[in-house]
């Protein structure tokens, strides 16, 4: 193991060393809670501007570079600006659910970030059901965006949280199946366990076409459940405003905004996980030295953020009977078929091992 | 360490209950429940038994919240108010509720439970295979039971909501 890893290590035995149990298990918790909060919050402004830069390179123009070096600190400045806004409500509203409805989705976002294995070392939540647990949580968000909607007493924030519900129940189906189709494959839940699986092989590699038909239905229908472009039917700008979060202004928009972002990242996440190996690097190339765990990890998970923006700036927006007809008639059935293939592939050993 | 937590559970789950029937906003009462649900899987996380804990937050705080949610999102206005009981129901229902908490706090005390020593999580192997054993303390029947269940109701749903036009067809 090389020294940067064992850091976590370290201070696990430090903590104990100097502190009786209780206090040191609570520091160790406050810790890497704040670990946590601290990617969260690094990631949703670094893939705002992501997104920006690259909404820019499609359309030919420059996007946001003039605050630091390409633009770096563009979102800081603007989350300050966010910070500094006048919180607004509405007339009649219930404060109670307005105020509480952003909490809800950031903090299943939250709950859903722990369980990944960013490297071998470096996993706060290591559960024997991982993967059924990211489903059970994301489940979670669609009650802050109803919430949201409806506490907002305005028509336009209704309809948007209806439609989001509609969605993100119907296609969360499909990202469950397509899921449970890599699951035969590795036969465990651990996310842990899954790579460990991938040591002989990517799992898109050993399920050759049925997981390639999983990983595609799992792509398209994690972009439905994140209410991203092409369905963002949810705040579709002509016909709704801007859907369930019209009347939040100031940081709750903002933490609505930035729990989209990690929901993106989360999808992307789970896929680097299930489909392409986590940590593993491409070939083994770097098996000797773990730290570099970490770069494959976010590079994987980067370019598929890249692949789902790309959708965002391609395709059209699909209108809402369209949207359900994608799913329940075509890509549900589909996954029921796959699932089957994919069971007789696993029983008749026809998976690509190396 | 999980005695502090067991007791914060048990008080959220006490206080949010209580709040939950006493509130006069239909969905805030709503959302008073899930948090109840949502703790309650909070105690099958603290007795190490993931799988339920998980099934819980997705079948009741993912599933039915999500569903009563949007029942009161169609028939619901945001200025609506929940009538209030009369106080004869009031003190009926009080008068129930204490002969039911006093009948469950008299047979859980006279109770004689066994201290198990488990440091071992359940895993989700040990219960599928225990779900399809057909053997000693299989639960195979149950299973397949469930399954023809679900079925059926899948098929009496899709023939609800197709109404008359299947019904025109096969005629």
């Amino acid at each position: 193991m090389s020294s940067a890893l064992s850091i976590t290590g370290n201070i696990h035995d430090w903590l104990y060393g100097a502190m009786p149990e209780w206090a040191a298990s609570l520091v160790e918790m406050v810790l890497i809670a704040l670990v946590y909060l601290g990617i969260f919050a690094i990631a949703g402004l670094f893939l705002v501007l992501l997104e920006r830069r690259i909404a820019a390179w499609f359309q030919q123009r420059l996007g946001p570079n003039r605050v630091g070096f390409q633009g770096l600190l563009q979102t800081m400045a603007d989350a300050l600006k966010l910070l500094s806004k006048e919180l607004t409500g509405t007339n009649r509203a219930d404060t109670f659910l307005y105020n509480l409805a952003p909490y809800f989705v950031i903090i299943s976002s939250l709950m859903a970030l722990s369980v990944f294995p960013f490297t071998q070392e470096f996993q706060a939540f290591d559960i024997n059901i991982g993967l059924f647990f990211l489903i059970a949580v994301s489940s979670i968000g669609v009650i802050g965006i109803l919430l949201g909607g409806w506490g907002s007493n305005n028509k336009y924030a209704l309809i948007g949280a209806m439609r989001s519900g509609v969605q993100t129940i119907s296609y969360e189906l499909s990202v469950g199946l397509s899921l449970l189709t890599m699951v035969l494959l590795t036969g465990t839940l651990q996310l842990s366990q899954i790579v460990e699986v991938q040591k002989s092989g990517w799992l898109i590699v050993q399920g050759h076409i049925p997981a390639i038909i999983a990983f595609m239905i799992f792509m398209i229908s994690g972009t439905a459940e994140t209410n991203r472009a092409p369905f963002d039917m949810v705040e579709a700008e002509s016909e709704l405003g801007a859907g369930f979060h019209t009347e939040y202004s100031g940081m709750k928009f903002a933490y609505f905004f930035l729990a989209e972002f990690i929901n993106m990242f989360i999808i992307c996440a789970i896929a680097t996980t299930v489909f392409f190996g986590a940590w593993l690097s491409p070939f083994g190339i770097t098996e000797s030295i773990p730290v570099l765990g970490v770069f494959w990890f976010m590079l994987k998970t980067m370019l598929l953020v890249f692949l789902m923006m790309w959708f965002r700036w391609t395709f059209p927006r699909l209108r809402i009977d369209q949207l359900l007809t994608l799913e329940w008639k075509y890509l549900l059935p589909m996954n029921l078929m796959n699932i089957v293939i994919m069971a007789v592939l696993v029983w008749l050993n026809l998976t690509i091992k190396f | 360490m999980e005695r502090i937590i067991f007791y914060i559970l048990a008080f959220v789950i006490i206080a949010f209950a209580v709040a939950s029937v006493n509130s006069r906003r239909m969905l805030r009462s709503v959302v008073y429940l899930a948090f109840v649900l949502i703790s309650i899987a909070g105690f099958f996380f603290l007795i190490d038994y993931n799988l339920l804990a998980a099934i819980q937050l997705t079948v009741y705080a993912g599933g039915i919240i999500v569903l009563i949610i949007f029942s009161v999102l169609l028939v619901h206005h945001i200025e609506m108010r929940l009538e209030m009981a009369s106080i004869a129901k009031r003190i009926t229902t009080a008068v129930l509720c204490l002969v039911g908490m006093g009948v469950f706090i008299y047979t859980i005390h006279s109770f004689e439970f066994e201290m198990v020593e488990n440091t071992k999580s359940t895993t989700t192997q040990d219960i599928g295979d225990r779900l399809l054993s057909y053997g000693d303390g299989g639960f195979i029947l149950p299973f397949e039971v469930i399954s023809i269940l679900l079925l059926a109701a899948m098929i009496g749903a899709i023939v609800i909501a197709k109404g008359t036009k299947l019904m025109d067809k096969n005629s």
